[in-house]
């Protein structure tokens, strides 16, 4: 039985991880915009001039969150 | 109407037609040197992707941004006024762009940085059409940001409004995080509480089963605490108020559940119900959470402020232009007001020739002309060049700002009647409290020791939060649906007021009628082509609105040579054209005579060589299907229109609404909301559709008040609703659509009264088991959910049908 305690602390554990990390995405303003960011992950991260220049190598993002 | 059969060709930039001149740079062309300019700004910097995302994305450009008209932004006040984060080398700003449409905006926008290098972070937020602007302080400023805006096309709105206060708003974070935390709690009781609802009762390790309601209790503390804190808050100033509200009887199911759990957990006597405590809270916090989500985008509350600039152009002693705040406009400032800008005080014309549009502020549909030394007010749009005006009154005192004083504005519009589940939820708690008294009153007489586990369990089981579901799930979702058909409303009190106006009320100027086009159509002999190319080249010519209109009006093929170019103010203009003389203007100066009648202004005469060949008839163009929809309206509710114009529509108007109608012409912003108030003293429920900030007063008044918008980007005043103008045919389906609200909530109560009676099958008895609370919780609460979404949108088949 006494594994029950140790398994019912550590799912608890667990849940409480991501009930922390969801506070932390609402307060991190996550919520605020629910609709650019799935635009915006679409763009290409280039300009054409740097396309060109670097045309088989992948760059690094100009626009980070 | 002549059409005009020619492929069209689309310019690159904005996608509209390029009808008058075509600038072609390479392989693409455009209608406008405006449009050039960008998309060379935007060649150069190499962003030419912003084409590549969507086809013709740009804004068209046809009207120039003058020089200097940012510069405000230089002004330390308005610069600590508008940005919301300042240091040495940083500044923060939020600009309102409400040209913002398609990803490709987004694109450009969040590339501003190629084109300003001082801009470090330029961050969109679609939804709000707002943009977030970091930018290095000495390097770039706020007006070159704004400017650099302004560059592409996306001139930033800024009102005297946004000088408010550095506020940002935000989502309602703390609501979010009590429903999170409620969640989990909720399902770790639940998972915890799942060996005792097995055993039912049997207990094989009461040592692990004590350590689970600890357990549970513990998880239960930040659910009552926090989570349900807004029950007791809202229920304890009902209380106070001497106001029985919803929250009351909720709040105080959870506090005896709480206490009874906390007993029975720690006296070892039994596992609580905090698992359905928990649900319950958590249930109704996403029912409140479904019907309280607002509409980012749209804004209900605006007044005045929102619609004025904030700098204007001051013309000093020395004739000097400097750009100021216009909330620092003094009596007998001189200003200059440009094309297109709005006149922010009441003034007296100086100089210049003064075009003014008030059919946003008084509903009157024509430019009315000024000549100088008259007043011109307030929120007219100057619509002919530059004009020069010495300001008579300060802003919060003119002629519109002052509607803003009257008290109605001063109070919230939820003033009388509380919403009917209150009135509900009253009736259900004097049965509650009645069935635990007889049954305490039962048990005391024959089994005393029962009488404490009986009454609480009543209240345990037959909490009113089955009401506050059924309301809340039916309101968000019908808020959901009407958002769907473009009925923004502002929250779930309005649906309910919907249901019982009996009088409608519409404004005329842009609510009825388009906001956009006015119609025209010719009366007199057939136009050849020729003639109508020279009555074009000669409208074409002027800037003033009705030749503007005229000119847009026929069809373009060719361009002539206008020779001898002369505007009479007030009368007309006459040109010679490919040696025609060609005369257009009032009746008496292009015929000479004075016997043609009618109303001035509405009706334009032409003339080539002398010869008079007919008139152009402009009118008010009204709403497709405005026959329809109000004989479908006028049959169960009594109409009324309440215009700021002229009675010269009157006659017609009287043949679609008939002849019964009250009808009010010449009315002022106070006239009426004065009306609204003594139609509602009479008893009458009035719903008033307007458009502009002369319907501001009236739409506040009523008992619903919607803004017809034909862009609801476009400024709305303060209002409970607003409808999109393409869907003004659907206006009475939406109506009786809100109507259902109430029949949904009840039949929906009705389903919970079934469970309820159930469960007080169980509670008077005396043995309600926590695996009976922990069942018909979840299910009843689920039940309710289904049927309110399901019957409320099975109410919406009606409106598909119709749209």
């Amino acid at each position: 039985m006494s594994a029950f305690f140790i398994m019912i602390g550590a799912s608890l554990l667990l849940a409480i991880g991501f009930l922390i990390a969801f506070i932390w995405s609402v307060k991190s303003n996550q919520y605020e915009d629910d609709y650019t960011p799935s635009v915006r992950m679409l763009f290409e991260n280039t300009t054409i001039q740097e396309k060109d220049k670097n045309k088989d190598t992948p760059i690094k993002s100009t626009k980070t969150k | 109407m002549i059409q005009d059969i020619k492929t069209a060709t689309h310019c690159y930039h904005c996608g509209e037609n390029c009808e008058d001149s075509i600038i072609t740079i390479k392989d693409k062309q455009f209608c406008c040197r405006g449009c050039k300019t960008v998309y060379e700004i935007i060649n150069k910097n190499n962003l030419c992707s912003y084409y590549d995302l969507e086809s013709n994305p740009g804004i068209n450009q046809k009207q120039i941004i003058r020089e200097g008209k940012f510069d405000f932004l230089d002004d330390e006040k308005i610069i600590d006024k508008l940005v919301h984060f300042k240091d040495d080398t940083q500044q923060h700003v939020i600009f309102y762009l409400p040209q913002m449409h398609c990803s490709s905006c987004i694109w450009i926008l969040e590339h501003l940085d190629k084109i300003n290098s001082g801009i470090i972070k330029s961050q969109v937020n679609f939804i709000k059409k707002e943009v977030t602007l970091i930018f290095h302080y000495p390097q770039t400023s706020l007006k070159k940001a704004a400017e650099s805006l302004a560059l592409i096309g996306y001139e930033p709105h800024i009102s005297l409004n946004d000088t408010g206060g550095n506020k940002i708003k935000k989502t309602d974070t703390k609501r979010i995080i009590k429903l999170g935390i409620a969640g989990f709690c909720f399902g770790n009781i639940m998972m915890l509480s799942f060996p005792d609802y097995f055993s039912f009762g049997k207990t094989e390790d009461p040592e692990l089963k004590q350590w689970f309601s600890y357990l549970n209790l513990v998880l239960s503390l930040p659910v009552f605490f926090y989570s349900a804190s807004e029950f007791f808050i809202s229920g304890y100033k009902g209380l106070r108020q001497k106001f029985l509200n919803i929250d009351t009887p909720i709040a105080l199911a959870v506090l005896i559940t709480f206490t009874r759990s906390v007993y029975e957990i720690l006296s070892q006597t039994g596992a609580g119900y905090l698992d359905s405590m928990s649900g319950i809270v958590f249930f109704m916090l996403i029912g409140r959470y479904f019907q309280n989500r607002t509409y980012q985008s749209i804004s209900f509350d605006r007044d005045f402020k929102s619609y004025f600039p904030l700098g204007v152009v001051k013309i000093n002693e020395n004739n000097r232009e400097t750009q100021i705040s216009v909330a620092d406009l003094k009596q007998g400032d001189r200003i200059k007001i440009y094309n297109d800008e709005i006149i922010p005080a009441d003034s007296i014309l100086f100089l210049g020739k003064a075009m003014i549009d008030y059919s946003f502020v008084t509903g009157e549909s024509l430019p009315v002309e000024k000549t100088i030394g008259e007043i011109v007010y307030a929120g007219g749009k100057q619509t002919s060049g530059a004009i020069e005006l010495e300001v008579v009154k300060k802003i919060s005192q003119s002629y519109l700002t002052q509607l803003w004083n009257n008290d109605i504005f001063k109070e919230s519009k939820e003033r009388s009647n509380t919403p009917f589940i209150h009135q509900v939820s009253r009736y259900f708690s004097y049965v509650l409290f009645s069935i635990a008294g007889i049954t305490g009153i039962f048990w005391s007489i024959n089994n005393p020791s029962k009488i404490g586990n009986a009454v609480t369990s009543i209240l345990i089981v037959a909490c009113p939060c089955a009401l506050l579901l059924s309301s809340t799930f039916t309101n968000g979702n019908m808020i959901r649906i009407l958002n769907k058909y473009k009925l923004y409303v502002k929250n779930a009190s309005v649906i309910e007021n919907m249901a019982d106006i009996d009088t409608i009320i519409f404004d005329k100027t842009g609510t009825i009628t388009e906001q956009t086009k006015s119609g025209i159509c010719f009366k007199g002999q057939d136009l050849s082509d020729e003639q109508t190319q020279l009555i074009r080249s000669l409208a074409n010519q002027s800037n003033h609105p009705l030749s503007k209109s005229i000119a847009s009006f026929l069809p373009f093929s060719k361009s002539l040579n206008v020779k001898f170019y002369n505007e009479f103010k007030g009368y007309g203009t006459s040109a010679v054209i490919n040696t025609h003389f060609v005369k257009m203007g009032s009746a008496g100066f292009v015929t000479d005579k004075n016997n043609f009648s009618a109303n001035p202004g509405s009706k334009i005469y032409a003339s080539i060589d002398n010869e008079f060949i007919g008139c152009f008839i402009i009118k008010n163009s009204y709403r497709k299907d405005l026959q329809k929809i109000v004989s479908a309206l006028g049959s169960q509710y009594k109409l009324k229109i309440l215009s700021g114009d002229n009675p010269s529509e009157e006659p017609y108007l009287k043949t679609v609404f008939g002849n019964a109608t009250e009808m009010l012409f010449d009315q002022k912003p106070e006239n009426k909301l004065n009306f609204i108030r003594s139609l509602q003293n009479n008893g009458s429920k009035v719903l008033m559709i307007g458009d502009g900030l002369n319907d501001a007063g009236a739409l506040k008044q009523s008992n619903v008040g919607i803004a017809i918008s034909d862009n609801t980007n476009n400024f709305s005043p303060a209002c409970d609703a607003i409808l999109s103008g393409t869907n003004f045919t659907i206006l009475r389906e939406l109506i009786q659509y809100c109507c259902k609200q109430k029949q949904i909530i009840y039949s929906s109560f009705a389903l919970s009264i079934l469970y309820n009676v159930a469960g007080l099958y169980f509670a008077v008895q005396g043995n309600l088991k926590p695996v009976i609370a922990a069942i018909l919780m979840p299910v009843s609460s689920l039940s309710i959910v289904l049927l309110t979404t399901g019957l409320s949108s099975l109410y919406e088949l009606k409106l598909k049908h119709k749209n």
